[in-house]
């Protein structure tokens, strides 16, 4: 290593240095709209109007989460987005690996075609209107179904899954299989699955992901507030700032309503995200590796 | 293949008879695999090719009685429609300059950005750029455009106090029509920059570490090394994503689009997913008219996947990557 650095010509240091301060300016103008955006949510109302926060709280306050979690819309959001990501996740990973193992194996009749029939789909859709009416035919139109079944399976996902199937199950292991008297079926279950623990989190985390941030869907096929997820609710808020807020004569009194309309949106924000971040650390790795997979073509 | 060549042989007819005997028993031996595919194949015809056989509506008047199939034709009017509408240009321009602007901005600075951090010999400090411009994928777009408009507001905003502070004059960005492909070309480049760069570095990994020995022993600077290995290697990388990039020149993203936009904005912000949503779902301009947005959007679908195939097909010819 020591000689390495003494290597080094001038102009490589220059290059180095350059090249690591840019990085870091770029890393700090990433960072800070998220610093303050933190450091905001804990702030009072009053400092964060006046423009006093930067990148560290000022006069320290849980009011902002409080009124989060005091308002109902908020509440009964967040508690269907967490539904709406437990139970989409599950069936998206149902239908992913039922499709994706098949199609992993070599030899398998029409493989072509079938696997033609869903790729065809990442590259020609409907349609907005088409696909709304089909949702609204199959009656799931302001059902929990409409925030599960439309975003069922990514095609992306399935190809992702089916590489690494074909990568990573050898096939004498399948012919092993075979010759003890295993079925497809019981070899998918008790080989197959439990070999790719690996790549079976990752499609779960991208996912689970999607589903957390969906906002699309539910926008077309949620009329029911009661069904609304998060993101919607968190629309209303934030982008339409429609937040319902009692009148009162108390010019005082509204102005600190005003802040602390303000500062709810902060703390939303950071409620609403929080849950991606804690648990990013720990999934950063599986996230590239998907990355990485999913550009091998398949 | 075999099968062909043996097709002049006279006993190619019985031959074939057996491969399609050993077909059917193929078929019928793997009935398993089949079996699991009924459901997956089921749900992309409901789901998928369902709604493309009801793009058909948009060459017909759609009623409620008629529905898909019994709604009366109309042939291209409600194309010609679109065509006359007088801010057809306007929308076309738009969606055009957004999505060209926003490839030619994120585009390069995600392979530059990939290369700057493949330069970065310390890991530590590698891995905390990385953690902090990867966090920021997974910022949903209503969190993101919820944090533009608290970050430019123009009462309580960073931005327009940090313009303050260098003397500059503070109006409200969200409501210039001039500002609006800024702010949505640049927050992306925010959100996905780092995210967008993975791949390169994955193409980066793959160098030969002996390609760059060899070339410091032949004198290479580090930069030229960049010139002539790094980039080299992961062009056929680039070149694939560039083509996946210009096959979606036209469908950019409605949901962040929309939420960006306001009355004051409008005649930068209307775009072509937009403006479907509004006449087609939305009811924005009276009754919503399914005929007329299944039409605009299958107009927009065909452009995509004539832009796809051209550009890959010009691609394989000129670079030898292609799609497929």
């Amino acid at each position: 290593m020591k000689k390495n650095k003494i290597k080094l010509a001038k102009s490589e240091v220059v290059l180095y240095t350059v090249n690591n301060v840019v990085l870091f300016l770029f890393a700090f103008v990433v960072a800070f709209p998220l610093l303050n955006m933190i450091a905001s949510s804990f702030s009072s109302g009053e400092a964060v109007a006046a423009g006093r926060v930067s990148i560290w709280p000022v006069d320290f306050t849980f009011e902002g989460y409080e009124a989060v979690f005091k308002n109902e819309d908020i509440v009964t959001g967040y508690l269907n987005t967490i539904f709406y990501t437990v139970a989409g996740t599950a069936f998206n990973i149902f239908i992913t690996l039922l499709a994706a193992y098949p199609l992993s194996r070599k030899n398998l009749p029409g493989k072509g075609w079938i696997m033609f029939l869903f790729t065809f789909t990442m590259m020609f859709h409907g349609g907005m209107v088409p696909t709304y009416i089909q949702i609204r035919d199959l009656g799931l139109i302001d059902t929990r179904w409409a925030m599960i079944l439309p975003a069922g399976l990514s095609v992306y996902n399935m190809i992702i899954t089916r590489t690494n199937f074909m990568s990573n199950i050898p096939d004498e292991l399948l012919e092993a299989a075979k010759i003890d008297g295993a079925s497809d079926i019981k070899f998918f279950l008790t080989m197959v699955i439990p070999l790719s623990k690996a790549i079976i989190a990752v499609i779960t985390l991208y996912y689970a992901v999607a589903h957390w941030n969906a906002f699309f869907n539910a926008f077309i096929y949620l009329n029911d507030r009661k069904l609304f997820p998060l993101q919607l609710i968190m629309r209303e808020i934030l982008i339409e700032n429609s937040m319902s807020q009692d009148m009162t004569l108390d010019t005082e009194l509204m102005i600190h309503k005003q802040n602390v309309a303000d500062m709810i949106k902060y703390s939303l924000i950071m409620v609403a995200s929080v849950p991606l971040w804690c648990i990013y650390p720990f999934i950063q790795k599986y996230f590239v590796q998907g990355v990485m997979i999913g550009s091998i073509k398949g | 293949m075999s099968l062909k060549k043996v097709a002049a042989d006279p006993s190619a007819v019985d031959l074939k008879k057996i491969e399609r005997k050993r077909l059917g028993k193929r078929i019928l031996s793997n009935w398993q695999l089949y079996a699991m595919l009924v459901l997956p194949v089921a749900y992309i015809i409901i789901f998928n090719y369902v709604p493309m056989l009801g793009a058909q509506i948009a060459f017909k008047r759609y009623n409620a009685t008629g529905g898909i199939w019994g709604s009366p034709w109309v042939g291209l009017a409600n194309f010609k429609r679109f065509f006359s509408y007088y801010n057809f240009g306007l929308i076309l321009k738009n969606t055009i300059v957004l999505s060209v602007y926003h490839l030619y901005a994120s585009f390069p600075l995600s392979v530059i950005f990939a290369l700057a951090l493949n330069l970065v010999r310390n890991k530590f400090y590698k891995r905390t750029v990385q953690t902090i411009t990867y966090l920021t994928h997974f910022i949903s777009t209503v969190v993101l455009v919820g944090m533009m408009m608290q970050f430019f507001n123009t009462r309580i905003g960073m931005f327009p106090k940090i313009v303050q502070f260098f003397g500059g004059e503070v109006h409200d960005l969200f409501g210039d029509p001039k500002a609006f492909s800024h702010l949505y070309v640049w927050s992306d480049v925010w959100k996905n920059m780092g995210w967008g760069s993975i791949i390169y570095l994955s193409a980066l990994s793959a160098v030969d570490p002996e390609l760059h020995e060899a070339a410091i022993i032949d004198g290479a600077s580090r930069f030229k090394r960049i010139l002539y290995i790094d980039i080299p290697t992961i062009l056929p990388t680039i070149v694939v994503m560039l083509i996946l990039n210009m096959g979606k020149i036209m469908s950019i993203g409605f949901e962040k689009v929309y939420m960006m936009q306001n009355d004051l904005n409008i005649r930068a912000s209307e775009i072509i997913s937009t403006y479907t949503y509004k006449v087609g779902l939305g009811s924005d301009f009276g009754v919503s008219d399914f005929s007329y947005g299944a039409a605009i959007s299958l107009f927009n679908s065909v452009i995509n996947i004539t832009l796809l195939c051209t550009v890959n097909a010009v691609s394989r010819r000129v670079t030898e990557t292609s799609l497929w």
